[in-house]
Parts: structure tokens; C-alpha cells; sequence
């Protein structure tokens, strides 16, 4: 079995590699990982504390956003186009080597 | 409901800090045990995070309920701990606890409620619910002077030139309601859609149509004043154009975070924000003070609703050696048990 990762910058700027498992959410992938998130709701999509930035260059590779996780995102702050929920993104094969940095709130 | 009077404390047997299901369900398995309670919650309503991060989702791991929201656990422990008489303090936050030298807790609140027991149990989840504040630099220097994340005094807002931020039904009611009072109301979003009352929203866009309110569209990161007092804020648009413009007073509606807050601050052991305590009881390094529910960590614990349940049960088990030194604990089934029906008023059948 071949492992899958994901690359993970914190708050203060370091990386981590995360080992990542499929059809676990990105939120389960960063706090069983070890990297404090917050994640209030529990991966409801109702508290908007496990915001990440989604690099550029794998945003295309993404489902798009619910609209319930739109709405959500009005509940943090620092909002980009990069921005989502990451108790929202469902991992998958196509997302090994998926780089995303956490926002504030979400810590 | 709520006491705001401090000279006469409330003398009770246990105070528990938090309302949320494992808050009320310890109500329940306290007054199997003959323990009188309050309890104290920021929030004004019980049922804590289901009530307020999720009362509408399904919830599907509670025993024998396959399927509830978190109203519906709510209101159904609310009706199981009726006949208990649970006294809430709702609306306040508790803020300090002291020991008494007669070895009972003083608990005290942010409203003035002053509460008496002999024991305290901690039940406050993620901590208490505040407002989500804006990462500002400086924003805490106008907090409570200019700036504000509730409305306490609408007249603190008349004829005002102010900036109401966010999207949903707060922003969009208190830009409303504070419309006819203000000098002028600015609605500061960061997109062009809202998630509110449709009919809130349609009030909103033609009072911005008719020029009886601005609509701004950004995110604003930057606050300008001095002394507490904000003379602009800085707003970036989508296209990361940034500008200033002028306001008096700044209303934040971003929702609710939990923070531990006061907590903290009772002088229990403390892991990682977390009150470690043992298997056994859920007594906390604080004898007489319990800490039950996602608030308390221990070995294996699972942040679920139902070890919250079971904790509260093992809880007032050596609550009750406490309250009770004189009698001798006596287990019992509510199945079975005449003493445990009479307490929960209810008619044995058939017998």
C-alpha cells in the first residue's frame, strides 16, 4: 500500500507532512495528525474553525464548495478564494500531495 | 430567572457551570441521588453546543434514539430532569470560584449571581460561547467603547455613523432595527450574499437602494482611531483595492467561538486546556469539584455525548458520599425501584 500525504503549513509558517487516508475529511487528516484545530462543530460545517487556504494550484482538483459551506465561511474571517472548510474537502487518490495552509480561527 | 442581587448568595448543594446535555443530564442522575442543583450558562437557552452550533442537525449516536436534532435531546432531557426542579441561570458567564472556609464553593458570575455549594461541577464543554472577534490588530483597545459584538443600549447608537459587519441574521436585524435611529448604517459584508431571513434581506437592499443604507462589500482589516475611539475603518475589496472611510461606532457579527474563559481560572490542574480527572468519580485534582463532558480528559476519553452521560452517573454516585455522609448508598434500577419512581413522580404500573 502506497501512502498518501498531505502538506500542511501552520500558523507559524512550518510544514508538516501529514499521512492522509481516503474518504477521511482533511479536518480529520490535519487533527489526527497531531496540528491543534480547533474544529469546534466536529465536522458539521456549522462553526467555520477549521478554515484552510487550499493551494492554487490543487483548488482545480476540488469539488466545489456547498453552499452551506459558502455560507459558513461568513463566520471567520481572512476569506480568500482559497478558503475552505477543511471538515468539508473528502480525501481522495487524486488528492495525494494536496498543500493547504491553515487560517486564523481555525487554531 | 436570572439574579442580578449579590448581597444574599443562593445555597444549594451543587452548582454545575455549563447547561449543555451532559449539564442537564447530571441534573438527572443528582436528584436520583437527592442532590438539589443549579446551573449557571452563558448562553440563554439551555443545551449548549447543540443548541447553539447544531440544533438542527441529526445526531445518531445517542442509545435507543436512532435518530434527533440537537433541539430535540434538548428538549427531551429538559422533560427528563423536570421533576428535579433544576433552577438555570442562564444569559451569564460563571467567573470566579472560591472556597469557602466551611469547605463549601463560592460561585459568582459576570451578572452578580452569587451561588453556594458544597459542590461543583464542571460541565462547560468547549468552554464558554463569545463572540468571534475580528484578528484586528488593536481591536481589543475600542472593545467596549466603540467597538461592539452585541447591542446592549440601542440609544448608545443614535444619530451615530456606524458599521455593522457580517451576513447573517444578526448584522442584517440590527442593521434593521438601528436604521431609523443612526446618523447612517453601514452593512459591511464580504460578498454580495447573505445568509438571513429573506425577508430581512429584501428590507435591507431596498433600504440600500433608496440610499437610507450603505452596502459595502469587502473584508475590513484595519481599524483607525485613538483612545478607543474609532474615527474609519479600512475595507479590501475583491480586487484587494483598500480604502477608508468614516465611522463612529463598529458592530462585529461573526457568530460564536468557545473559548475556556473563567474556567481557567478556578484553580484546577489544567492539561492542554482540558481538566484531567480520574475514572473512577470525575473528580478533578479539586476534591468536591467534578468535571464531566467534553471539558474533562482522562485516558481513552472519547468527546462524546454519551461518555458525557455515563460520567454524570459515576459522578453523582460519589457526589452523593458528599451531600449524604450520614446515609449508606444504595443501588438501585428505575426499572425496579419505588424509591426512584416516587422521586421521578411517575405511577408504577400494574403492580
Amino acid at each position: 500500500m502506497t501512502t498518501m500525504k498531505v502538506y500542511l503549513t501552520d500558523m507559524e509558517g512550518k510544514d508538516h507532512e501529514l499521512l492522509a487516508t481516503e474518504e477521511w475529511t482533511l479536518m480529520e487528516i490535519i487533527r489526527e495528525g497531531g496540528i491543534p484545530i480547533l474544529a469546534q462543530c466536529g465536522g458539521s460545517c456549522a462553526c467555520a474553525t477549521c478554515h484552510v487556504y487550499v493551494d492554487p494550484a490543487w483548488k482545480a482538483k476540488l469539488p466545489e464548495p456547498s453552499e452551506e459551506e459558502v455560507g459558513m465561511l461568513d463566520g471567520t474571517f481572512d476569506v480568500t478564494e482559497d478558503s475552505r472548510l477543511a471538515c468539508q474537502i473528502v480525501f481522495t487518490k487524486d488528492l495525494d500531495g494536496l498543500k493547504v495552509k491553515l487560517a486564523s480561527g481555525s487554531i | 430567572m436570572t439574579e442580578t442581587v449579590a448581597q444574599n448568595p443562593i445555597q444549594t448543594d451543587a452548582v454545575i457551570v455549563g447547561a449543555g446535555p451532559v449539564g442537564l443530564f447530571s441534573v438527572f442522575e443528582l436528584g436520583l441521588n437527592d442532590i438539589k442543583c443549579h446551573l449557571v450558562d452563558i448562553l440563554d437557552k439551555p443545551g449548549g453546543q447543540c443548541a447553539e452550533l447544531y440544533p438542527e442537525k441529526p445526531i445518531y449516536d445517542i442509545p435507543a434514539i436512532p435518530v434527533c436534532t440537537g433541539t430535540e435531546l434538548t428538549e427531551r432531557l429538559m422533560e427528563q430532569i423536570k421533576p428535579f426542579h433544576p433552577i438555570f441561570h442562564f444569559g451569564q458567564m460563571a467567573e470566579t470560584l472560591t472556597k469557602l472556609p466551611d469547605g463549601k464553593w463560592r460561585l459568582t458570575t459576570d451578572l452578580g449571581t452569587v451561588i453556594e455549594a458544597r459542590l461543583v461541577i464542571v460541565a462547560a464543554g468547549g468552554g464558554s460561547f463569545m463572540p468571534k472577534r475580528p484578528p484586528i490588530k488593536g481591536i481589543e483597545d475600542y472593545e467596549g467603547k466603540s467597538v461592539f459584538y452585541a447591542v446592549r443600549k440601542m440609544d448608545h447608537f443614535r444619530d451615530k455613523n456606524i458599521v455593522i459587519a457580517g451576513g447573517g441574521d444578526s448584522a442584517l436585524d440590527w442593521a434593521l432595527n438601528l436604521q431609523p435611529i443612526a446618523k447612517l448604517v453601514t452593512l459591511v459584508h464580504r460578498r454580495d450574499e447573505f445568509r438571513a431571513a429573506p425577508d430581512s434581506v429584501s428590507k435591507m437592499r431596498a433600504m440600500v437602494a433608496e440610499g437610507k443604507m450603505d452596502l459595502k462589500i469587502g473584508n475590513f482589516t484595519a481599524i483607525n482611531g485613538a483612545d478607543g475611539q474609532v474615527t474609519s475603518i479600512t475595507l479590501v475589496d475583491d480586487a484587494k483595492n483598500a480604502s477608508d472611510f468614516p465611522c463612529e461606532s463598529i458592530l462585529a457579527f461573526y457568530g460564536l467561538t468557545m473559548k475556556l474563559g473563567p474556567v481557567a481560572n478556578f484553580g484546577l490542574n489544567l492539561h492542554e486546556n482540558l481538566i484531567p480527572v480520574n475514572t473512577a468519580d470525575f473528580e478533578t485534582s479539586e476534591p468536591t469539584v467534578f468535571a464531566i463532558g467534553d471539558i474533562n480528559t482522562y485516558p481513552g476519553k472519547m468527546k462524546l455525548i454519551l461518555s458525557g452521560f455515563h460520567e454524570a452517573a459515576l459522578m453523582a454516585k460519589k457526589a452523593f458520599t458528599y451531600i449524604h455522609p450520614d446515609r449508606r448508598y444504595r443501588f438501585q434500577y428505575t426499572t425496579s425501584s419505588s424509591d426512584l419512581q416516587g422521586k421521578l413522580g411517575v405511577e408504577k404500573d400494574g403492580a
